[in-house]
């Protein structure tokens, strides 16, 4: 029998849809692209044409200056997809990121997805994840070891805002990735019924005025730069976490320094990037969602990118279902979980 | 355990002193015996489990959890405690909290073959946070930067009571501290610790102010030594009696010493200088090695018979605080002095011997003494008031330390991370060299003091402005600045390239001044090294 699924060639940049000769988030400039989601290790610049969500397009042409209006870059919505060199390819939602989709391609009659990177919990700022059959499901592993599992979001909310009112001398300064984590905190406060002004680094300031006007809220936004220190004392800041412990952070008064990703889950890992409160709010999948996942896609073979590949591959030992790890280059696993 | 669990939550996070304190603080306000002593116990490491280690932990989590998993999960958390806490599945026991004192009782009462039951069912009951709190409190080593001297400042600080008397009464009281509770809130009176080898707060000294105007007359003047303080007691009654050796901070570091609590024979209570024998440092019966070679026999649970022969620990005794039951504490000096004088003939001689008081005429003799102990490895000298009782902590005016003067280095800056709590924008810890041979640049030291806050700004735009290369929070920077070291001593080391290591170093001065190669050589650092 001939190799399942050969037509697809996983590489060290990216995975190579043959027939199509299209790249799917390559991590180097080729000559036509199909992007899963707009962060950095999945979205690169210099390619001649990407084919992505609307979201997703905009996000590269505010990041990248990706031209959405030229005609050899074309938008998907949900659903929707095309055809080249017989391979049908559809854009899903991965519940990740604003935009963020699952492609999936088929040729030939045999169904492949690429999940990118997903979560399966409730986020207001996009659309959830839907579950497409599939015959291999090529599937991100950041937190597949058994130790994650994400508490509910509220929960950490609640954590955040309590921290906020137990001390009006201070802020608490949140770090959170710039696209999607920041977004994301921000609807979740507003959720929780905080609509005081949020104060924003100048980094966070384009991509959610993108997600305003891609119709996500998020209420009353203010700049640092342009606020008074005591102004901010008994409020949120976000800003990105490489600004945490920058210079930048001496204009806040006294902050308490929080940080939101899957990562704060490690106690000893949160007191290495010296935060005070670890919040455990993350935009991948944890191991429980990782593998119902799995069992309810129930592909004939699960490829696994990115992370803890080797956990998700035990499991799938363990369970009795096809596996393989690819080692694809470039994911940049610390700054966005 | 829920109070517990957050207690410990908020000191991992906590960074600092103030605020761990505080947390203390409102912990032992707000929670009931015996649990609130069972934590503090755990706090500073003072439980022990024998049917409870790490390897039960791993044999039980086997029982639950694929071995390969756990490995892998291991692996990556980095510590057995939390891996086990974040894979235990939850919910699968009975609701409800457990105190801590009843996870102590069922773990004191483990034996080695039903420990995992025990554990099993302690697990079961608890949510993630609960299971790391009760892990962490079977298995030790907290990891939450709480000293013993911070906790018994917490207790002081909860109760209103003097942190001397909290330190005099700690580590005579087993856990959970019952009586001290009882007495710090008043409900009974002082514990009576005539039956125990108890700790007595050690009395400290000020450094010397040299424009300060003391009279000399007053004061006598002694070596002091480059050991570590430590007081020996032998006491107790009914029970038989017991030696016991403490370090500065209280800690009983006798099981790393067997050969002195086996020598010390008499009822009494001694403060002295822990030594090795050696040649750097002189004294009557015989010198003593550097402070590099006692640190082989420093922090150590147990000792083996060549660490015992290699180095040889000893005694060189300073004062007296008791003896055949009486307490010399409140006497002056001078009577205590004479004591001591007659009272050190009844030790062994091998493990046991009186520092010398130095005979100066004046300050001028004694700073020429001081000067000329430098081949001694000596740290310096120390005034103590002839008409001063022994009190506890650093009372003004009592007692001098008169360091010698710091021996000096040009080095030149290399590395530079950022530092802690108030100072985590600035990159405040440098890690300096010196010129091998070859005309290489090889690490002597790292410091992180001595500058003024103006400087520190100043360090920091350096570092941000030449640096070459990062390494996660380490930078490496542009081998231009040169900075004066200053150290107490320098000695071998094999950790470093440079085979050397300071010890108290201390940025002295930026020497923007001068060029970077003109900075020290390796070998004339040798040349100081003791």
């Amino acid at each position: 029998m001939a190799r399942t699924a050969a037509w697809l060639e996983p590489h060290p940049h990216g995975l190579y849809v043959r027939p199509a000769d299209l790249w799917i988030d390559p991590s180097r400039p080729v000559e036509r692209a199909a992007v899963t989601h707009g962060h950095a290790d999945h979205a690169r610049s210099g390619h001649h044409a990407v084919f992505a969500t609307p979201e997703t397009l905009a996000i590269m042409a505010l990041r990248y200056g990706v031209d959405t209006a030229a005609s050899r870059n074309a938008a998907f919505a949900y659903g929707d997809g095309f055809e080249r060199g017989g391979v049908r390819f559809s854009f899903h939602p991965a519940g990740h990121v604003l935009g963020s989709a699952q492609i999936a391609m088929e040729y030939r009659g045999e169904r492949i997805v690429v999940t990118g990177d997903y979560k399966r919990r409730a986020d207001p700022t996009c659309a959830p994840f839907e579950i497409v059959p599939c015959d291999i499901f090529i599937t991100e592993a950041t937190f597949g070891l058994p130790v994650f599992r994400h508490p509910p979001t509220d929960g950490e909310i609640a954590k955040l805002l309590a921290a906020v009112r137990a001390e009006p001398d201070r802020c608490v300064l949140v770090g959170a990735y710039a696209l999607g984590k920041a977004q994301r905190v921000i609807a979740e406060l507003r959720r929780a019924g905080w609509d005081a002004p949020i104060f924003i680094h100048g980094a966070l300031e384009r991509m959610c005025a993108l997600y305003a006007d891609h119709g996500v809220a998020l209420g009353d936004l203010r700049l640092v730069g342009e606020t008074a220190k005591a102004e901010m004392a008994g409020q949120v800041v976000l800003a990105p976490p490489s600004a945490l412990h920058d210079r930048w952070s001496r204009r806040l008064p006294d902050p308490v320094t929080a940080m939101a990703s899957g990562w704060m889950r490690v106690r000893q890992r949160a007191r290495a990037r010296m935060v005070e409160l670890p919040l455990v709010i993350s935009d991948h999948a944890d191991w429980d969602e990782l593998t119902a996942t799995i069992a309810e896609v129930e592909p004939r073979e699960s490829w696994i990118t990115h992370g803890s590949e080797e956990g998700l591959l035990r499991w799938c030992e363990l369970t009795q279902r096809r596996a393989r790890a690819l080692h694809l280059v470039g994911r940049d696993l610390e700054e966005e979980a | 355990m829920k109070r517990f669990a957050a207690l410990i939550d908020r000191l991992v996070y906590t960074r600092s002193r103030n605020s761990k304190l505080a947390l203390i603080v409102d912990y032992l306000r707000h929670t009931p015996d015996p649990d609130r002593g069972w934590a503090l116990a755990a706090l500073t490491d003072a439980l022990d489990f024998p049917a409870v280690k790490a390897g039960t932990v791993r044999a039980l989590l086997a029982t639950r959890i694929d071995e390969e998993l756990f490995r892998l999960s291991r692996h990556f958390v980095g510590d057995t405690a939390e891996t086990a806490a974040l894979l235990w599945p939850d919910g699968s026991g009975k609701k409800g909290d457990i105190s801590v004192s009843a996870a102590v009782d069922a773990l004191s009462a483990a034996t080695r073959s039903d420990a995992p039951a025990v554990l099993a069912s302690l697990l079961d009951r608890l949510d993630a946070d609960g299971r790391y709190a009760l892990l962490k409190l079977a298995l030790g080593g907290m990891r939450v930067g709480v000293s013993a001297r911070l906790a018994k400042q917490a207790f002081a600080q909860a109760f209103d009571v003097p942190v001397d008397d909290v330190e005099e009464l700690w580590h005579a009281i087993p856990p959970p501290y019952a009586p001290l509770f009882a007495w710090g809130e008043g409900r009974a009176a002082r514990p009576d610790l005539a039956d125990v080898a108890f700790f007595r707060p050690f009395m400290l000294a000020h450094p010397l102010d040299e424009s300060e105007a003391i009279d000399f007359a007053a004061f006598a003047a002694e070596w002091k030594w480059d050991g570590i303080r430590v007081q020996i007691v032998r006491g107790g009654g009914a029970g038989g009696a017991e030696t016991r050796l403490y370090s500065r901070g209280g800690e009983d570091i006798g099981a790393a010493f067997p050969e002195l609590l086996a020598a010390f024979d008499q009822d009494a209570v001694i403060d002295g200088e822990l030594l090795v024998r050696g040649e750097a440092q002189g004294g009557v019966e015989g010198g003593a090695a550097s402070f590099n070679a006692l640190q082989q026999r420093l922090g150590r649970k147990t000792v083996t018979k060549r660490m015992l022969a290699d180095y040889p620990a000893f005694v060189r005794v300073y004062d007296l605080l008791g003896v055949d039951g009486n307490d010399l504490r409140l006497l002056p000096w001078t009577e205590r002095r004479r004591q001591l004088e007659a009272f050190v003939p009844r030790l062994a001689i091998s493990h046991f011997d009186l520092s010398q008081v130095i005979e100066a005429r004046d300050f001028a003799h004694l700073a020429e003494l001081r000067a000329g102990a430098r081949d001694a490895a000596i740290e310096g000298v120390m005034l103590k008031r002839r008409d001063a009782p022994y009190v506890a902590g650093r009372r003004a005016g009592l007692w001098y330390k008169w360091k010698r003067d710091p021996l000096t280095a040009d080095c030149v800056m290399m590395y530079a991370q950022r530092g802690n709590g108030r100072r985590a924008s600035f990159y405040s810890d440098y890690t300096f060299g010196c010129w091998s041979d070859a005309g290489e640049l090889l690490p002597v030291g790292k410091a992180y003091s001595g500058f003024t806050d103006e400087e520190l700004k100043w360090l920091d735009k350096f570092v941000r402005d030449h640096t070459t290369d990062r390494f996660g929070p380490v930078r490496e920077v542009e081998k231009t600045l040169v900075l004066e070291v200053a150290f107490d001593s320098i000695h071998p080391s094999k950790r470093h390239k440079s085979g050397l290591a300071m010890r108290f170093p201390r940025i002295a001065r930026i020497r923007r001044d001068k060029p970077a190669e003109e900075a020290d050589r390796i070998a004339t650092l040798k040349a100081m090294a003791t």
